[in-house]
């Protein structure tokens, strides 16, 4: 039961970062109809921002822990979301009206420049960082198990949590998230109504790049640890995610990343770690298999 | 006003470069004694801004005059046909020359064993990219996990070699059928997706397998991989030094061993094989399968309209493009005589992906062209080898958006009505 | 001369959306049926659902096809339905850009020369038996190009004709399968009145030496009150209106929804 619980915890934590990565997916996919494959490399380089920003501040002095975390987050939205501008404007606009085809090559030409320039910038080697929020609640004992709820853990879910809320609000209120849902729709009739429609797709993508960005922040705070593959692996999970709760869905992508991230932590406590990759890619085919609109989707009809 | 735009986009772009550059070129994380620490590297921004500006504000100029097109259409007279580039007007005789080149390779004085080895890697991406240009090129299918197809074939011909004691000439077939195969039954589950899915299950497949064979060490030999791998022979004679039962090549010959044998041996049996797939694609293409292949890349509801099954379309495709990589993979094995996971990750799929793209989608001769570049570059060029990847990626980006169907493919039709005489 | 088309009870329901009600009709052998209606009247939607690219809510649709056999297309994916005798055009012209204008047509065949060519395998030995299945393609795909008047442009690329054209090669192309069934979904949208005259011509031409069946969907009412047989008028899904040209243009229910106060009706 103690070992349930602990693997539950850290599940619901592991599925706050895969929902937030998993937002950026499914928010493009909404809108242009293709997977941004360089989301999860937005999703690294924030991470390296954050451990950068975090050794800066470090040696500057700034240590009171809030303080730091809000300048680290700013700081990294704001970059990140710079990075995922410019991926757009330059990969995918020009071939909007394009073929399928060229639009995915490109995608994945994109993350693989991304990948290979922060190798080269930064180096193959793994980055570690000492760890910035400690301490951790001990929450209940039982058959010689510690169930721990670390503060980090709380803070990522609280944070998780906020940004759904505003997001939300932010697409279902304002005038920017009626404009988003309007292209998604129909992006003649959005241009027609006077929509800018390059301005609407370029804030989703940058909306999308600052999640990312705070999945970022999250990894380094929690794994401490980070190197330049990590968006590869990451990126697949979290469009699994997309895809297991309806891609196209806001309120799919952060279930479709809780599931994955219960999945992911059940398997490898209860079965083995070596394979929990091989899970989640399960989860990939069977959903798009058997249900390819997703828990939340709703069915695609062909057009013909 | 294009000196002024052109200066304004630069300038923007520069500045944008700078902002990106700042965290990860202007500042390097570096394991000091005391932890993490960071260096500021100056030097770059201004090489970023310098690059991007000047990059943005030559093609806001050269946008507003034709001179690419114009370089590439080339200076054709009456002669050629409508739409042809001076390539397509004469790459009859740069196949003819390039396959002379080919066969003399290993005979020339400076075909050492590296020359000859080099050769025969350039000729196994060749084959790869031909078997994923069906798939993607013709087909039009995104497989991004072609690199398992790959690994099948590599560890069916290893393993039939090692645990069953199969020859070279049994196991090769075998490898191919096996991927094959392995083809149709990813395939069969996830044709019916479409595009971005299916690549993104592709890619998923391909890391499924690579853990799979690095976990799964009974069957594999996990991370230390299948050695012994049986070695070509030519009518039973074997290639090595002392043999146990047969006969030694250089032993039937009357000639001194050298180790050159194998490698040239193997060398000309890749570039048979090699012919043979491109023989086999022109072919097809040609045929009902290969036109159904591109009548399917084009426009998928039309092809149902017309009576043509999608599914069992796509699964040809899939399954052919399969078995060329499964050979791939059993030349790749046999070549250096041992295989691991290590060589069959995502990245793979990607080079192979990139050869195929910059080549030209459904261009044959493209793929040579890009194979040849991508495995030659890095060996010339050794001090920029670990820039590769960086320029493959950016590579693909800016054909595609330049170029969408590749530098060297501008698709003729495969039958033509001119010529043929009416029928009474 | 039996019917070559029933469709009964056809229902097509979206979720809430009921796109087609109740739809019943029968289209005859050597007669062009025109099935027209206001925009969203479920025309395409009845299409879709007789070439099988929707599965009916409800209904029986049956054609004798090849072979005078009764096929169920109810029960018929997309690509089974075309090979039982149905061919269609697109409203969105749907070509294979990147092939020529003969490959267009040869691609139609594709059905009768994987049969001569074993799956493509004679085709790979150079077997004559495929290479005189293949000359036969050819002919009949030059026949169909000199029926829409195309044959000089064979060898062009489909994407570089006109809109006019292209929509000429998508009939000869849906021609080159073979069809006992005709389905055109507005194949006189954006053509002047010439070449809708001229399609017009096409079309009689085929219903009279191919004698097979047309089904059409027309908004442009001088095509359609020029030559079809026999009239659908469907609206919001329903029929309204089921008989000849004269009968439908005079019917008051039909005028009120689609024709339009005048007899020229407003196409």
């Amino acid at each position: 039961m103690a070992y349930f619980l602990q693997q539950l915890i850290n599940g619901v934590t592991l599925g706050s970062i895969y929902g937030l990565i998993a937002i950026g997916y499914t928010m493009v996919y909404g809108i242009i109809g293709m997977i941004n494959f360089a989301h999860g490399e937005i999703y690294m380089i924030g991470a390296f921002v954050a451990i950068i920003s975090f050794t800066i501040l470090g040696a500057a002095g700034i240590t009171w822990v809030p303080l730091a975390l809000l300048l680290v987050l700013v700081v990294t939205m704001l970059f990140t979301a710079l990075y995922g501008w410019t991926v757009e404007r330059v990969a995918y606009r020009p071939l909007r009206g394009s073929q399928r085809l060229a639009a995915l090559i490109s995608a994945i030409g994109m993350s693989l420049a991304l990948q290979n320039y922060v190798l080269l910038s930064q180096g193959a080697g793994v980055k570690a960082i000492s760890p910035i929020i400690e301490g951790r609640f001990d929450v209940y004992e039982a058959d010689n198990f510690l169930v721990t709820l670390s503060y980090i853990q709380i803070f990522i879910v609280i944070l998780t949590v906020v940004l759904m809320a505003a997001f939300a609000s932010l697409i279902s209120g304002t005038s920017l998230g009626r404009a988003q849902r309007a292209c998604e729709q129909d992006r003649t009739m959005a241009t027609l109504l006077g929509i800018d429609v390059d301005r609407t797709i370029s804030l989703t993508f940058v909306m999308g790049a600052a999640l990312a960005a705070v999945a970022g922040v999250m990894v380094t705070l929690y794994y401490g640890v980070i190197d330049f593959f990590m968006g590869f692996i990451a990126g697949l999970k979290a469009f699994t995610a997309a895809v297991l709760g309806g891609i196209g869905s806001l309120p799919g992508a952060m279930l479709g990343g809780m599931l994955l991230g219960m999945v992911e932590a059940f398997w490898s406590g209860y079965f083995t770690v070596e394979y929990k990759d091989v899970a989640a890619f399960g989860i990939l085919v069977l959903v798009l298999i058997f249900r390819p609109s997703g828990l939340l989707g709703r069915p695609e009809i062909e057009k013909v | 006003m294009t000196a002024v735009q052109a200066l304004r986009e630069g300038a923007l772009a520069a500045l944008v470069a700078v902002a990106l550059a700042v965290p990860m070129l202007g500042l390097k994380l570096e394991h000091g004694v005391g932890g993490l620490s960071v260096h500021g590297r100056w030097e770059f921004l201004l090489l970023a801004a310098a690059i991007v500006g000047l990059g943005r504000g030559l093609m806001v100029c050269a946008g507003t005059s034709g001179i690419f097109e114009g370089l590439w259409r080339g200076r054709g007279g009456k002669a050629a046909a409508p739409g042809q580039t001076l390539w397509q007007r004469h790459w009859g005789y740069a196949a003819l020359a390039a396959l002379i080149a080919a066969i003399a390779l290993p005979f020339m004085p400076f075909a050492d064993r590296y020359v000859v080895d080099t050769a025969t890697q350039v000729l196994i991406y060749v084959l790869l990219g031909w078997g994923l240009n069906i798939v993607v090129g013709l087909a039009g299918l995104l497989d991004l996990g072609y690199v398992a197809f790959y690994a099948v074939g590599a560890y069916s011909f290893a393993l039939l070699g090692t645990e069953f004691g199969f020859g070279f000439w049994m196991c090769l077939p075998l490898a191919g059928v096996f991927a094959a195969s392995f083809g149709i039954l990813l395939g069969y589950p996830v044709l019916r997706l479409r595009g971005d899915y299916l690549a993104i299950v592709t890619l998923g497949f391909g890391e499924i397998v690579r853990v799979v064979l690095v976990n799964w060490v009974d069957f594999s030999g996990g991370p230390n991989g299948v050695t012994g791998v049986p070695r070509p022979t030519l009518f039973g004679l074997e290639f090595t030094k002392r043999v146990g039962d047969g006969t030694a090549f250089h032993d039937y010959f009357g000639i001194d061993y050298s180790g050159q044998y194998r490698i040239i041996f193997l060398y000309f049996i890749i570039l048979g094989i090699a012919l043979l797939t491109n023989f086999f694609v022109l072919r097809i293409r040609k045929l009902p399968l290969g036109r159904a292949w591109e009548a399917l890349r084009e426009d998928e509801i039309a092809c149902r309209a017309l009576g043509i099954n999608p599914v069992n379309t796509k699964l040809s495709a899939f399954a052919l493009g399969a078995m060329f990589g499964g050979f791939a993979g059993s030349f790749f094995a046999t070549r250096s005589g041992f295989i691991s996971p290590e060589s069959f990750t995502f990245i793979e799929s990607a080079i192979i992906l990139a050869i195929v793209v910059l080549g030209g989608m459904g261009s044959q001769i493209g793929v040579v062209l890009a194979a040849a570049a991508i495995i030659l570059l890095p060996e010339f060029l050794r001090e920029f080898s670990e820039f590769r990847m960086l320029a493959f990626g950016s590579a693909m980006v800016l054909i595609m958006i330049w170029k969408p169907r590749g530098l060297l493919s501008r698709r003729q039709p495969t039958i033509r009505l001119a010529g043929r005489e009416a029928p009474p | 001369m039996s019917v070559l088309l029933t469709v009964e009870h056809l229902t097509m329901r979206f979720g809430g959306l009921v796109a087609i009600d109740d739809l019943s009709f029968i289209a005859e052998p050597e007669q062009i049926t025109a099935i027209i209606g206001p925009n969203g009247a479920g025309k395409t939607t009845v299409f879709n659902c007789l070439t099988g690219f929707y599965k009916p809510s409800v209904g029986r649709l049956a054609l004798r096809g090849h072979g005078d056999e009764t096929y169920l297309l109810e029960r018929m994916d997309g690509f089974r339905s075309a090979r039982a005798g149905i061919a269609r055009t697109f409203q969105n012209i749907r070509l294979f850009p990147a092939m020529s204008v003969l490959e267009n047509l040869v691609v139609a065949q594709h059905n009768a020369l994987m049969r001569a060519s074993a799956f493509s395998i004679a085709g790979l030995l150079g077997l004559p038996a495929y290479r005189a299945a293949e000359d036969e393609a050819i002919e009949l795909a030059r026949h169909w190009l000199e029926r829409v008047g195309l044959v000089e442009h064979a060898d062009r690329g489909a994407s570089e004709l006109p809109y006019g054209a292209q929509r000429r090669l998508e009939i000869a192309r849906a021609m080159c399968t073979r069809p006992v069934l005709l389905c055109l979904d507005e194949p006189a949208a954006g053509l002047n009145p010439r070449e809708s005259a001229e399609l017009n011509q096409l079309l009689l031409n085929i219903r009279d030496e191919q004698q097979i069946g047309i089904l059409l969907i027309e908004h442009d009412m001088n095509v359609v009150m020029g030559i079809s047989d026999h009239i659908v008028v469907l609206d919001y899904g329903k029929l309204i209106a089921d008989g000849d040209p004269a009968t439908v243009r005079a019917d008051p229910a039909v005028i009120r929804a689609y024709l339009g106060e005048t007899e020229e009706g407003a196409a």
